[in-house]
């Protein structure tokens, strides 16, 4: 059976077979928000057709949402698994991001009704890089000062962190006008037939997220691949040995920080502008223990893993909504005058608390760890003989 | 100070040994100026001199406790002493950051094997190789061209050392995985890839048996003959006496004698160090 | 900055920041005794105390007080707050000891790792605090009126309510008998001694199962006397009351010091204190804020803490 698995591996086919398939996955995954795609895909079940797309959802709409939430986790993959730095307030880089662009693209934002900053609304395109650059800024200024500390004390600040941005966020007479908010961010440029591209539908986001996310693996797997990434995971091990073997750890973790950091705002600005409303409410520290549990239920230190996280946190809930549908399972129940919500979307959280314990116990490493070290060491050796 | 010629000449050496010089034209590469270092009331070491020349190698003997590690981490920026100075070179290293020290040229293994556990053998020499590598984060990102070529040089440079120290086929091994002697080479190799100038070795043949001690010893040569100055701790003074050109003995963090491994064996404060504990060289 | 409300209110400001102070203290304890022995912030502790407000309110319901009631007399009123206290404190220990049990003991029988530790402790938070938000669908809970309102004395300003001086008294009599238990008796010992060298402490025969139990026990007793007296302070209570409380109580352990139990209880007061002065000079918007902003810059000065870090003595 392991044998089978082995050869089946997808590392261990010849390259243009690994391309095809590469390319096959793409396509199907620019392919996948269209209805008349995805309506085909499902389990027939002898008297039930169990659809594998959402029903309560628009599925365009739950995949943008697991591209933001994946590069999120691509993001604090970088963090926590590959520099082994705990950040439990890595939403509040997404926050930023998120504030920047829609201060900066709002015809309403207070940059231009009461502090005449700005003449008019900047474009879309002009205030990502600036969110990010922001975003970056800002792991840089947490880090500078605690990346020294212990790490458990990072783990708070960072909470302490993103607890504060909410906290900004949450100031009704403040810049970021509470959950009054901002209304009517900027969008990406671009039209088709003299419409724009980028409007309320969720599917030109996706595939613009889709498209970043290809970018974002294919950095961040040069630098994993890297003596930046070598150095990542020499301190996560055994930081003392690692400085003593020249690494500058303090650097390298700041590095780490920062570009964790900038992926986070990146993400931020994507959503930003699909979401066109940004307010206090989404911050809640509850989206960067999701995260978190993203990339650790994944795989922490596993590119892949990440991605897989960040897909199952945000879909399987809602796809577990659908399969309700097809069992006429309620989505709310009324007992003794109580109206309780049990939607697996509202239940999530209490079902991944279970499923990280038990992955956890039975699955520390992640349902997608790095492997590269395990059975395939074999054909590792041939690719490095080749110079890689 | 006599010289030991006789032990100088291994076959393969590569180029001429310079420690074969007269002790006139030695040049000083580490100087260890009056250190003390005290762990609140522990003295661990206690107005200790010494000085390293280009190309021998020193011996750092002493019963356990003698503070010889607690030497190893003050030279390597573990430790900051509290009177005195260590000079590489000229230069004082006491208080520079420790990864700085490290590319300065004084590179170590560890008493208790420190290798990343997870990385390959082939990783955790070439994060040693690092240490001189420029590339950063931009240049890693985009693969520029000297990334690349510090990626190449790196990665022969590991594959070079392995076979050096003699585990090559261990690449792509988890350091975890290796055996307890291959981990110790290992670690040697990982430190020799910072391209040191000294290399300090801590009880690296801890645990070893005689034929292996040997072989380590031979190594040890080896990697003098190609211009690294060795400063060893070992326990075995048998074995100290036959590869080291000069010896320094401490005990209780002074230092009690120095000098050739003949006159050191002869000196009567070392065997009473050495009686008055029990031998423990494993 | 408004000076003039902090010189204006300082009495009443300290009073309210001590009893706030107090409350934070005692749930530290369950962070820094949990982080002592097993160098895990137990992220799940928050969700202990939320039971424990629970518990609380369910405890009155059976004493036919609820939020609509009148007030007691103050016989009934102690007699409630005190077998609030009972019921709090031994459910709040049994969930920290069920949590301890089903999330934490396994991952310990594989030799997990510590990230691995961290992520059941967020999974059994989670849980905790999501059914507790179904079963209360998410809505927030009054809790009776018990002791009068009226101050007990007002001498120049400092205004004392029987709410406070409660709070405050029970928290000192808990906070000195942990202290007493952790240094004078035997268990406490084992504690101490598990804190400072696990494998010692093992060679020395000590049963590091039940110090782990024991100490997940304690810290459980501690949260469920400080949710009776958070509930009766705010006089509400909902499923998620745990988070930002927790997380103030996580900081002012470590503000003291993690680990350190006397550390917790001044990191907790000192916390409480500047929580309430930063809400006079800066407006009670930016209370929180303020705290972390202290927390941060605490931890740059001090990166130990204020008393250090430690259970028994220092650590290598
Ligand atoms: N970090 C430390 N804190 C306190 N004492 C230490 C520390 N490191 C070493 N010592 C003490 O210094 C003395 C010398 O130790 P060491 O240098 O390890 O001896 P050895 O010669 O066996 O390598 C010992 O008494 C040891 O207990
Ligand atoms: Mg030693």
């Amino acid at each position: 059976m392991s044998a089978l698995r082995e050869r089946l591996r997808i590392s261990n086919l010849p390259k243009p077979a690994r391309y095809s398939l590469g390319a096959l996955g793409l396509v199907f995954l620019f392919l996948l928000p269209n209805k008349w795609f995805y309506e085909y895909l499902g389990i027939p079940l002898g008297f039930a057709y169990i659809p594998l797309y959402t029903t309560k959802n628009d599925m365009a709409s739950v995949l943008f949402i697991c591209t933001w939430i994946i590069l999120l986790s691509l993001g604090l993959n970088v963090v926590v698994g590959y520099a082994g730095l705990l950040d439990l307030g890595f939403f509040g880089f997404f926050a930023v991001g998120a504030y920047v662009v829609a201060l900066l693209t709002s015809p309403e934002s207070k940059l231009l009704t009461e502090y005449n900053w700005l003449e008019s609304p900047w474009p879309w395109l002009v205030a990502v890089p600036i969110g990010i650059a922001l975003s970056l800024l800002a792991g840089v200024l947490l880090g500078w000062p605690t990346l020294r500390l212990r790490g458990d004390y990072l783990a708070i600040v960072t909470l302490g962190f993103a607890e504060m941005i909410r906290i900004v966020a949450k100031q009704q007479d403040w810049i970021l006008n509470g959950d009054r908010g901002i209304p009517e961010v900027g969008h990406p440029p671009g039209s088709v037939g003299g419409e724009p591209l980028f409007s309320f539908d969720a599917k030109p986001y996706y595939w613009l997220a889709l498209c970043v996310i290809i970018l974002a693996v294919f950095l961040i797997r040069n630098l994993v691949r890297s003596r930046v990434g070598r150095a990542w995971v020499a301190i996560r091990e055994d930081e003392d040995a690692a400085e003593l073997m020249g690494v500058p750890t303090f650097r390298f973790k700041l590095w780490a920080f920062a570009i964790g950091a900038a992926v986070g705002g990146l993400s931020g600005t994507l959503w930003a502008g699909q979401a066109n409303f940004v307010n206090s409410t989404t911050f809640s520290l509850e989206n960067s223990i999701l995260v978190l549990s993203a990339v650790l239920l994944g795989g922490a230190g596993n590119i892949a893993g990440a991605i897989l996280g960040g897909f199952l946190v945000i879909y399987i809930p809602e796809w577990l909504r659908s399969v309700g549908d097809v069992f006429g399972l309620p989505e709310t129940v009324t007992v003794g005058g109580s109206t309780y919500d049990i939607s697996p979307t509202s239940l999530r959280f209490a079902i991944f608390g279970i499923v990280l314990i038990v992955v956890m116990i039975f699955r520390p490493q992640g349902l997608w760890p790095n492997r590269r070290r395990a059975a395939e060491i074999q054909h590792r050796k041939k690719e490095v003989a080749v110079g890689e | 100070m006599s010289e030991q010629p006789s032990l100088d000449k291994p076959s393969d050496a590569p180029e001429p040994t310079p420690s074969a010089a007269p002790a006139g034209d030695r040049k000083p590469l580490l100087e260890v100026d009056n250190v003390t270092l005290r762990f609140g009331g522990v003295v661990a070491l206690n107005q200790v001199n010494f000085t390293l020349y280009e190309g021998e190698i020193l011996g750092l003997i002493g019963p356990n406790g003698a503070g010889k590690t607690t030497c190893f981490n003050a030279m390597t920026g573990v430790y900051t002493p509290t009177e005195g100075a260590i000079r590489f070179q000229g230069g004082k290293i006491s208080g520079q950051q420790r990864f700085k020290i490290t590319k300065m040229g004084i590179a170590r293994t560890f008493q208790n094997i420190r290798l990343f556990p997870e990385m390959t053998a082939l990783e955790n020499i070439q994060v040693g190789a690092d240490a001189h590598h420029r590339t950063s984060v931009p240049g890693a990102l985009l693969r520029l061209p000297r990334h690349r070529r510090e990626e190449k040089d790196g990665l022969k440079l590991a594959h070079d050392l392995l076979e050096l120290v003699g585990i090559g086929g261990t690449e792509h091994e988890a350091a975890r995985n290796l055996p307890y002697g291959s981990q110790r080479r290992l670690e040697i190799a990982r430190a020799l890839a910072t391209r040191p100038k000294l290399l300090c070795l801590d009880e690296p043949a801890a645990g070893f048996n005689p034929a292996e001690k040997q072989d380590l010893m031979q190594l040890i040569k080896k990697i003098r003959d190609t211009g690294v100055t060795v400063l060893l701790i070992e326990h075995d003074m048998r074995l100290v006496m036959g590869v080291t050109d000069r010896i320094v003995v401490l005990e209780f963090g002074r230092k009690i004698a120095e000098g050739s491994p003949a006159e050191v064996a002869a000196d009567p404060k070392v065997h009473a160090a050495y009686l008055g504990v029990p031998a423990d060289a494993a | 900055m408004n000076i003039g409300e902090l010189l204006r209110s300082f009495p009443e400001l300290t009073v309210t920041g001590v009893t706030q102070g107090a409350i934070y203290a005692l749930v530290a304890l369950g962070y820094t005794l949990v982080y002592g022995v097993l160098r895990l912030i137990n992220f799940a502790h928050s969700e202990v105390f939320m039971v424990g407000t629970f518990a609380a309110l369910f405890t009155w319901g059976l004493f036919g007080l609820d939020s609509n009631t009148e007030r007691p007399s103050i016989g009934v009123a102690l007699l409630a707050i005190l077998a609030a206290i009972v019921v709090a404190a031994v459910t709040s220990a049994a969930v920290a000891l069920l949590i301890e049990v089903t999330a934490y003991r396994p991952l310990r029988h594989r030799n997990a790792p510590p990230l691995a530790f961290l992520i059941t402790a967020i999974g059994a938070s989670f849980v905790l605090m999501e059914v507790a938000g179904s079963l209360t669908v998410r809505r927030p809970f009054g809790v009776p009126a018990l002791l009068p309102s009226k101050p007990l004395f007002d001498i120049g300003g400092w205004a004392v309510t029987p709410t406070q001086v409660t709070t405050v008294v029970v928290a000192i009599a808990m906070l000195v008998g942990l202290d007493y238990f952790v240094q004078k008796t035997r268990a406490g010992r084992g504690i101490r001694a598990v804190a400072q060298d696990p494998n010692t402490a093992a060679l020395m025969g000590v049963n590091k199962s039940r110090v782990i139990a024991l100490v997940f026990i304690l810290g459980g007793l501690m949260a469920g006397v400080a949710a009776v007296f958070n509930d009766i302070k705010t006089g509400s209570t909902k499923f998620n009351v745990g988070f930002l409380l927790g997380l103030k109580a996580f900081s002012a352990a470590v503000l003291g010091g993690i680990g350190n139990l006397r550390g917790a209880a001044l990191g907790g007061l000192l916390l409480g204190l500047i929580e309430n002065y930063a809400s006079a000079l800066f407006g009670s918007n930016w209370r929180d804020f303020v705290a972390f902003v202290a927390l941060i810059a605490l931890l740059m000065f001090r990166p130990t803490g204020l008393l250090g870090e430690s259970l028994g003595r220092a650590r290598a």
